[in-house]
């Protein structure tokens, strides 16, 4: 029984945050190709294939189309396609098809071209235009000039009127994450920023500002999943999926049930449950940064801190390098990558440190980890806590 | 100043479905109507086939016209026409009386008197032959 337990054996990254030289199915080739070569094991050896189309490519890469593109040969596919966390759905999906024997070695990729080929008006723009008719359930928010960022907005608006969170507190979260960037070599942003920057960047909308709101990037990433004993003969050191589990509360944003809190609240401490661990136990957090606030929601919902005190949690400086829960090492979506789905990135950092190959952003004695991914507008939540081998 | 909701016919607009008509027509005639179902008596909005609590039938029902505004964010930054040359304005989620809730823009005052809580009331404005869209407006004394 043991044997079969799920395993992150491989990891590799395309090439982010710009990359005019690759298309999305480039990102996801090449992601492939490093991850297959981190671990080891041969691409004939991958029997299960997950892939979420990002939908900000024109659907290239949806996961029937790049299993044929890449050659796979599957007994089990999953397109889940949840936005940024799917890749944590992904997590929980394969470990419970390795688990049942369903299949022995999952493969997973991700590739995005959307800085390259959209430029970055993604976050400010309305998505439907003058003159469009829009069906389905976006006909009832089509209208009214929301943007991507507003709608987060939404959530830290009603998060600040409840529990007192101020603009200076969710500031504090981007200068921590920027202060990893400046550690990682590809980071899209790597110059230190202070709370005052931050306050000081454009209102995109209130009470965002251009310094609360992720990049705008392209890349790639893949991992590959297999049972513990796969694994034993592999070059690399896997890193144990000791719990996975994700939840949703809505999808558009108009339909969140409670504006301050995520479905995190159900899957965190479901994932903790699994995995028999407690959030104290946790050595280093990769949380979907988004915006400022969707990390603040998060770590409230998974129990890191009380409902509420999420502002004086994060202005703490426990987050930062050197503090007793360093967030988002590889300098996060808010500076270092976001392509548009950044979940893939949260999972392979995640391993990253696990390994002890984070290099100058290493957390010292890193033993168990947390990916926490938010897709659509903080609708589908996926918790993942992973042990180093 | 020329008020928010006369861009209403500029916007993209809903393409009204089987279900969704009833509730467009309405709009048109004055009237926003939301689902209460008869089987459990759950209000809902958006307008949909089932009950998103028993899964039953939902029925039509005249909505008070009245809320309040739960959250809201003043939009500073909107590259698409015509919300480019609009900006700042308020996009709100209103509370109903009755307990659903629908994004909208707040119009009628300025973005820097808006605040959460405030009592609002529906103002349907033509924006098509076929749509009128829900804009709120602070509610009269």
């Amino acid at each position: 029984m043991t044997s079969r337990a799920p395993v992150i054996a491989g990891i590799g990254w395309s090439d982010y945050p710009v990359a005019p030289h690759l298309d999305a199915l480039q990102h996801h080739a090449l992601a492939m190709r490093r991850a297959l070569d981190d671990c080891g094991i041969a691409k004939s050896d991958i029997d299960g294939y997950m892939c979420a189309s990002s939908g900000f490519n024109y659907g290239v890469d949806d996961v029937g189309t790049m299993a044929e593109y890449l050659g796979i040969r599957h007994r089990f596919i999953d397109g889940t396609s949840l936005g940024g966390s799917t890749f944590e759905f992904f997590v929980q999906h394969a470990a419970a098809a390795i688990g049942q024997g369903a299949c022995d070695t999952v493969l997973v990729t991700y590739g995005s071209d959307m800085l390259s080929r959209m430029g970055r008006m993604l976050g400010t723009s309305t998505f439907a235009g003058k003159g469009a008719r829009v069906s389905g359930a976006p006909q009832y928010e089509s209208s009214w000039g929301n943007v991507l960022a507003g709608s987060y907005a939404l959530a830290a608006r009603r998060h600040m009127h409840e529990f007192g969170t101020t603009p200076e507190q969710l500031a504090t979260i981007a200068v921590g994450v920027r202060e990893f960037a400046t550690l990682n070599p590809n980071a899209q942003y790597r110059d230190p920023i202070t709370v005052a920057d931050v306050l000081g960047s454009r209102m995109i909308a209130d009470p965002l500002h251009k310094l609360d709101c992720c990049v705008i990037s392209d890349g790639g990433g893949a991992f590959i999943m297999t049972t513990e004993e796969r694994a034993r003969d592999l070059r690399t050191r896997p890193v144990h999926v000791l719990g996975a589990a994700a939840a949703q509360s809505h999808w558009t944003i108009s339909q969140m049930p409670d504006f301050t809190t995520t479905a995190a609240a159900q899957c965190g401490p479901e994932a903790f449950a699994l995995a028999g661990v407690r959030p104290e136990d946790v050595d280093t957090v990769q949380c979907y940064d988004s915006f400022t606030i969707t990390v603040l929601l998060l770590l409230e919902d998974m129990g890191f801190c009380a409902k509420g005190e999420g502002g004086a949690f994060v202005e703490s400086g426990i987050l930062r390098r050197g503090g007793a829960l360093p967030m988002n090492t590889d300098g996060g979506g808010l500076s270092a990558c976001h392509p548009g789905m950044r979940g893939i990135f949260l999972i392979n950092e995640a391993v990253r440190q696990l390994r002890g190959e984070a290099g100058e952003a290493q957390v010292p004695d890193c033993e168990v980890a947390v990916a926490c991914g938010s897709g659509g507008a903080l609708s589908c939540i996926g918790t993942v806590v992973l042990g180093r081998g | 100043m020329a008020d928010l909701a006369d861009t209403a016919s500029q916007r993209a607009l809903p393409l009204p479905d089987h279900v969704s008509k009833t509730y467009w027509d309405a709009t048109t005639r004055g009237e926003l109507l939301i689902q209460r179902c008869p089987a459990c008596g759950h209000f809902q909005f958006y307008p949909r086939a089932a009950c998103t609590e028993c899964g039953s039938e939902p029925e039509w029902v005249q909505a008070s016209g009245r809320g309040t505004l739960h959250t809201y964010t003043v939009i500073g930054q909107n590259r698409s026409a015509p919300f480019d040359t609009l900006v700042p304005y308020v996009v709100g989620i209103v509370e109903l009386e009755e307990g659903p809730r629908m994004m909208t823009n707040v119009v009628g005052c300025d973005p820097a008197d808006v605040t959460v809580g405030m009592a609002l009331e529906v103002d349907l404005v033509p924006a098509a032959p076929d749509v009128s869209l829900p804009f709120w407006r602070p509610a009269r004394a």
